[in-house]
């Protein structure tokens, strides 16, 4: 093997990205693009700045004798951070607006309200004495967020409304020993969503190495190569570096963009050398799939339609989506699933670079990255061999 | 070392039912241009690749350099330079590029490959054209560059599949300067064309071929007297012509 023969290889290919635009765009451009339009789509800017969330509320027990503590609850309400609270007369008229998205919740307080907060202060230890009554809470079921934050939010303010504002700081013989959950309130969905860009820029790449291995097969250029000294591990090994590289470029523009629109990892700078270290050698499974979609495919615009048998189960179970049930069951076959996740432990969990699991992945995505390679390779090898 | 370049000894190669190649034995010495001619399909390129090994004979054997195409091929690459019938070059490289490439996958040292680029860039009359990129050539220029990217590393032995195909007047002669300078150095090429004056003007030898068989070899003043002929074509089309009457 000799390492100016790779070296050509390499410089040549990354020419050919440089002059090639829609190389240049899948690899060089897209992650960027990616990062930018979904780091301001998701939060990424103004970090910290809570979504605000717009509640409708119906007071059913507006003018009841003990009308103070309905008040009292849509004051707290509108004094809660992330609140923009309006106010209907008739569900009805709610209901339209959480229907047309409007709102994100409509709080309907019934008549009785007042009383059974009375009831309840009269005799706080007789629950048969008390005076039941609902608060009916309706969510706009289109938002996700909406239906997961909100009623927490609900029960908060209802909480405040019964004990007052020394309740969040009453003593108890129970504590809560750690303020992660104030801390987690603050970070935005992109914080949730960037670890996973990572590997979702990478995946691409099985497109183009596919691509450039059936332009340069069907254009007799690899016939040509194997009528000089180049070895068939040389001109894979090249391949291999080529992505590494380009695989390190995207690495950095994903930080770069990311930085730009505010995100700052909770790592410090080996965590982010740990990144790069994982997604250059999750490339070498992305070159063994594109060679590998290079040996099925028989050109370069059916490569790059199979492609996708590769990259869309592993953006899907694997990087940024959220997980669950089957899929999580799936992802624990999916190489980018580890990358996620080690990047999700260094940059959302601000694990130390020590942390063990990281390095559980950081070995899984090594052995599927040279499992992938070699058979790639092997394949790809037979499919070239003479006749 | 042997005076002999290339040996073939009773070739055969067969694609399924399709005998490509049919027991053809030849021998080439050093320093010989020798020609391959023949109608299309008559087993020219099979032939060229299984020298080149790209592919591995049916039957019988080949050497080049005294090398084993099958068992010996890493030595083969070494020594040889091939230009292919169809010209592969990297299109968003510049033709200089296509060239240094080549010359560096035969390790061509780095301090000799800029100048010889150059000199045979300027032999092929590609001055004017070579930083441009491949992609944007005509046939004839990308004819050109593809010989050189052959050539660059001064080989032993030169298989050269139809350089000339599609070149002006003017390129065909430079090409031809070129083969002729490189046989004068020692080297042993082989050549395959459908001109018979490309042919009669370079070669030293020539082997026409049809339906894989060898017909006839010999210089081509020794075919003409042989077969009584004002020209190789003439020549030619009596091998190959009556053939084809026979088979109508």
């Amino acid at each position: 093997m000799k390492l100016r023969r790779i070296a050509a290889l390499v410089k040549k290919d990354l020419k050919v990205f440089i002059r090639e635009p829609a190389s240049m765009f899948l690899l060089i451009l897209f992650p960027l693009v990616l990062t930018l339009t979904f780091g301001i789509a998701f939060g990424g800017i103004d970090t910290g700045g809570a979504s605000e969330f717009r509640i409708g509320v119906v007071n059913m027990d507006a003018n009841s004798t003990s009308a103070e503590w309905s008040d009292s609850f849509v004051g707290n309400l509108t004094d809660l951070n992330g609140t923009a609270v309006s106010h209907y007369y008739t569900n009805e008229t709610g209901q339209t607006d959480l229907l047309n998205g409007g709102l994100d919740a409509l709080i309907v307080i019934p008549e009785g309200f007042g009383n059974s907060i009375d009831s309840y202060w009269d005799s706080p230890i007789d629950g048969s004495s008390w005076e039941n009554t609902t608060i009916e809470l309706y969510l706009d079921s289109g938002s996700m967020i909406a239906s997961s934050a909100i009623p927490p939010m609900i029960q908060q303010v209802l909480f405040t409304t019964f004990y007052g504002e020394q309740a969040g700081s009453m003593e108890l013989p129970i504590e809560i020993g750690s303020p992660s959950l104030v801390y987690v309130s603050d970070l935005s969905q992109w914080d949730f969503m960037a670890p996973g860009i990572f590997a979702f820029s990478a995946l691409f790449m099985i497109m183009t190495v596919a691509m450039s291995l059936t332009v340069e097969r069907d254009g007799g250029l690899l016939k040509r190569m194997s009528t000089t000294p180049v070895s068939a591990s040389e001109f894979i090994g090249a391949k291999a570096l080529t992505y590494m590289l380009v695989g390190m470029l995207q690495v950095l523009l994903v930080f770069a963009g990311s930085f730009a629109i505010g995100y700052r990892p909770n790592t410090d700078a080996s965590g982010i050398a740990f990144a790069f270290l994982i997604v250059v050698i999750f490339t070498l499974t992305a070159v063994g799939m594109g060679l590998i979609t290079a040996v099925i495919s028989k050109s370069a615009d059916v490569a790059s339609g199979v492609a996708f048998i590769f990259i869309m189960p592993q953006m899907f179970f694997g990087t940024f989506m959220p997980l669950g049930g089957l899929t999580e069951t799936l992802g624990t076959i999916m190489p980018t699933n580890y990358v996620t996740h080690a990047l999700t432990t260094l940059f959302l969990r601000g694990a130390p670079v020590g942390t063990l699991s990281i390095w559980v992945d950081l070995l899984i995505v090594a052995v599927v990255g040279v499992l992938m390679l070699a058979i790639g390779a092997l394949l790809f090898r037979r499919q070239t061999a003479k006749q | 070392m042997s005076d002999n370049a290339i040996i073939v000894e009773n070739v055969t190669k067969r694609f399924d039912s399709v005998t490509a190649v049919d027991n053809l034995s030849l021998e080439i010495k050093w320093g010989e241009l020798f020609g391959l001619l023949g109608p299309n399909g008559a087993g020219k390129t099979t032939l060229l690749n299984v020298l080149a090994t790209l592919l591995e004979p049916t039957e019988g054997g080949a050497q080049v350099g005294g090398f084993d195409v099958e068992h010996d091929g890493k030595n083969v690459r070494d020594i040889i330079g091939v230009c292919p019938q169809e010209p592969a070059y990297y299109g968003h490289l510049t033709g200089r590029e296509n060239i240094e490439i080549f010359g560096t996958f035969h390790d061509v040292p780095k301090e000799d490959l800029k100048e010889r680029t150059d000199e045979l860039i300027k032999k092929i009359g590609m001055e004017d054209h070579a930083d441009r990129k491949a992609k944007e050539y005509s046939g004839g220029m990308v004819r050109r560059v593809s010989t050189v990217m052959a050539l660059i590393h001064n080989p032993k032995v030169a298989l050269l599949d139809e350089p000339t195909v599609a070149m002006d007047p003017v390129s065909r002669r430079a090409v031809w300067d070129f083969i002729l300078e490189l046989k004068e150095k020692g080297m042993a090429i082989v050549l395959t064309t459908h001109y018979m004056e490309e042919a009669e003007f370079l070669c030293d030898r020539v082997g026409i071929i049809d339906e894989g068989r060898l017909i006839a070899i010999g210089s081509p003043k020794e075919l003409m007297e042989k077969h009584n002929a004002k020209d190789l074509e003439e020549v030619f089309i009596k091998l190959t012509g009556k053939k084809l009457k026979e088979v109508v």
